[in-house]
């Protein structure tokens, strides 16, 4: 399969790999997909008190055009409000990278990565927010 | 020497054409390009005198009696074909059930399935971890409505290398019939219809550094003589069973390819066995977590398939682009399946994402291998280190015990 040439530059320099202290009340994670379906992304946003994702990172284990989803999922949440993070689409995604049909599920996969890692943070905050009363 | 990319390693795909062979194909495509079948001009007759020559060296080759039990086809998927419906139609009104495994090529699998649409029942018979059948299994599976036996020699994914003989002996003394699709074995390890009491065999030769588009079915001429049902009609070439205008450069080539194996197919399958055991050993020297699909020993020689544990098939597969190998990872198909044959084995879902299958051959050469196994451990790791399995695995984590939310 020839692969885009934004997937090939994503795949060979990812952006933002790495891993947060998923314990820090403002880290949120994300963890999608299952090992036998062939690709798991692990997404991971750190939120200032204004709501603004400061950082992101990822690990993916899947094919190329996973790989390059998620690098670019990191890429475009940075320094979004959570909110504005939580409307990309995955059509974006794909549109972007220029992936064929049978891809069409990474970028699926890495959206669900980016809501999974909010809906965490928000849990989190929200629990903090509970306890301070 | 330079080394050259990109490096093929992928030689149970398919093979190049060795140049000796070419050299034995071309006259027949210009100057001695008769129709094998013309009986009235030296055209013909010299063509047909090539194709009866490369008969008995193909028979030669397998341990046939005679030449008459070659039938030339296109390749061994229609071999597989003829071989199975041929056998299934003539011999239907005596009973109709066949047996085969789960591993076989899909020539084998798609053919029992349509023949399955058409009232006849099939037992696919498992594997073992190690992706050899068990011989008793067959023995326990034949019943008095059993006409066919269908295992390959040797498995084109992970290089297992089947019980034939012992099958054999099953089979002649239950009175069914034993086809093997020996594509992968032929050459590379010891393979004869005789002494395996094979009755069919399908061949291709671009397996075999011969051309692609031609290949044959070995069918049995006297104890038992087998009878086919031809499955194309025409001029009644070939002893009725295939008609067509034979391929004669495409068969001289496959002949030339064939005396190659029988000359130098011992001495070529040492060094392309310690080729694979330089590459597997140069790999695990730089990497852990690392498994062998497939039988440790009674596999291919040239045949290494590796699952590299946290790491997916495709990715890696990206990561050497300049090594040409495959892998039984889904992402390589359509059907977002990984590969049924290492699924058949038991091997888990992940680990088969995380296959890849090097196929060595007559042209790769050490420094080749020196190059792939640097370049394969280097990627591995590289790919582990955006791996979110691979850390979960190193902090102590059971991933089968995560829920994962599967999509
Ligand atoms: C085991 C096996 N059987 C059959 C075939 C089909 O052979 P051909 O390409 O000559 O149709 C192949 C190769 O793809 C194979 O590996």
């Amino acid at each position: 399969m020839a692969y885009s040439e934004k997937v090939i530059e994503h795949y060979e320099n990812p952006r933002n790999v790495g891993t947060l202290d998923k314990d820090d009340p403002n880290v949120g994670t994300g963890l999608v997909g299952a090992p036998a379906c062939g690709d798991v992304m692990r997404l991971q946003i750190k939120v200032g008190e204004d709501g603004v994702i400061q950082e992101a990172k990822f690990k993916t284990f899947g094919c190329g055009s996973a790989i390059a989803s998620s690098s670019l999922a990191t890429e475009w949440i940075t320094g979004k409000t959570v909110d504005e993070a939580a409307t990309i689409q995955n059509s974006q995604i794909a549109e972007e990278l220029s992936l064929p049909p049978v891809k069409i599920h990474c970028s699926v996969l890495a959206e669900d990565a980016i809501k999974s890692a909010i809906a965490d943070f928000k849990q989190k905050r929200a629990a903090r927010k509970a306890l301070e009363g | 020497m330079t080394l050259k990319l990109p490096i093929y390693m992928d030689n149970h795909s398919t093979t190049p054409v060795d140049p000796r062979v070419l050299e034995a194909m071309l006259p027949y495509f210009t100057k001695t390009f008769g129709n094998a079948a013309s009986r009235t001009h030296s055209f013909g007759w010299e063509a047909e005198a090539a194709v009866e020559a490369a008969r008995d060296t193909i028979a030669e080759l397998i341990g046939a009696e005679s030449g008459k039990e070659i039938t030339f086809t296109s390749g061994a998927t229609e071999s597989d074909n003829l071989a199975i419906k041929g056998v299934a139609e003539y011999y239907g009104g005596k009973g109709k059930h066949i047996i085969t495994t789960t591993i076989e090529h899909k020539a084998v699998l798609d053919t029992c399935k349509r023949l399955e649409k058409q009232g006849f029942s099939v037992t696919y018979l498992p594997v073992g971890t190690d992706g050899i059948v068990d011989p008793a299994a067959i023995e326990a599976a034949i019943t008095d409505q059993t006409i066919l036996v269908s295992v390959m020699l040797a498995n084109n994914e992970m290089g297992a290398i089947q019980p034939l003989e012992a099958i054999g002996k099953i089979t002649r003394a239950k009175g069914v019939l034993l086809h093997s699709d020996a594509v992968q074995g032929i050459g590379k390890t010891p393979f004869s219809v005789k002494t395996m009491n094979v009755d069919l065999a399908s061949i291709t030769a671009h397996k075999m550094y011969g051309p692609k588009g031609v290949g044959c079915l070995y069918v049995r001429r006297s104890k038992p003589r087998v009878r086919l049902m031809a499955q194309m009609d025409g001029g009644g070439h070939e002893r009725g069973n295939r008609s067509g205008t034979l391929n004669v450069p495409g068969i001289v080539g496959f002949a030339k390819a064939a005396e190659l194996m029988l000359r130098e197919g011992a001495a070529e399958n040492a060094r392309i066995l310690a080729l694979r055991e330089r590459l597997h050993r140069g790999i695990l020297a730089k990497t852990d977590e690392v498994i062998l699909n497939g039988h440790p020993e009674r596999r291919l020689p040239g045949n290494l398939n590796l699952s590299f544990a946290f790491v997916e098939g495709e990715s890696l597969m990206m990561a050497i682009k300049d090594v040409a190998v495959s892998s039984g990872s889904a992402c390589t198909s359509a059907s977002l399946e990984p590969s049924y044959v290492l699924r058949s084995m038991g091997l888990e879902e992940t680990l088969a994402h995380s296959s890849i299958r090097f196929g060595i051959g007559r042209f790769n050469t050490e420094e080749e291998i020196d190059y792939v196994a640097e370049l394969v451990s280097s990627k591995v790791n590289k790919l582990r280190s955006i791996s979110p399995l691979y850390e979960m695995h190193k902090d102590g984590i059971d991933l089968n015990s995560v829920q994962w939310a599967a999509h």
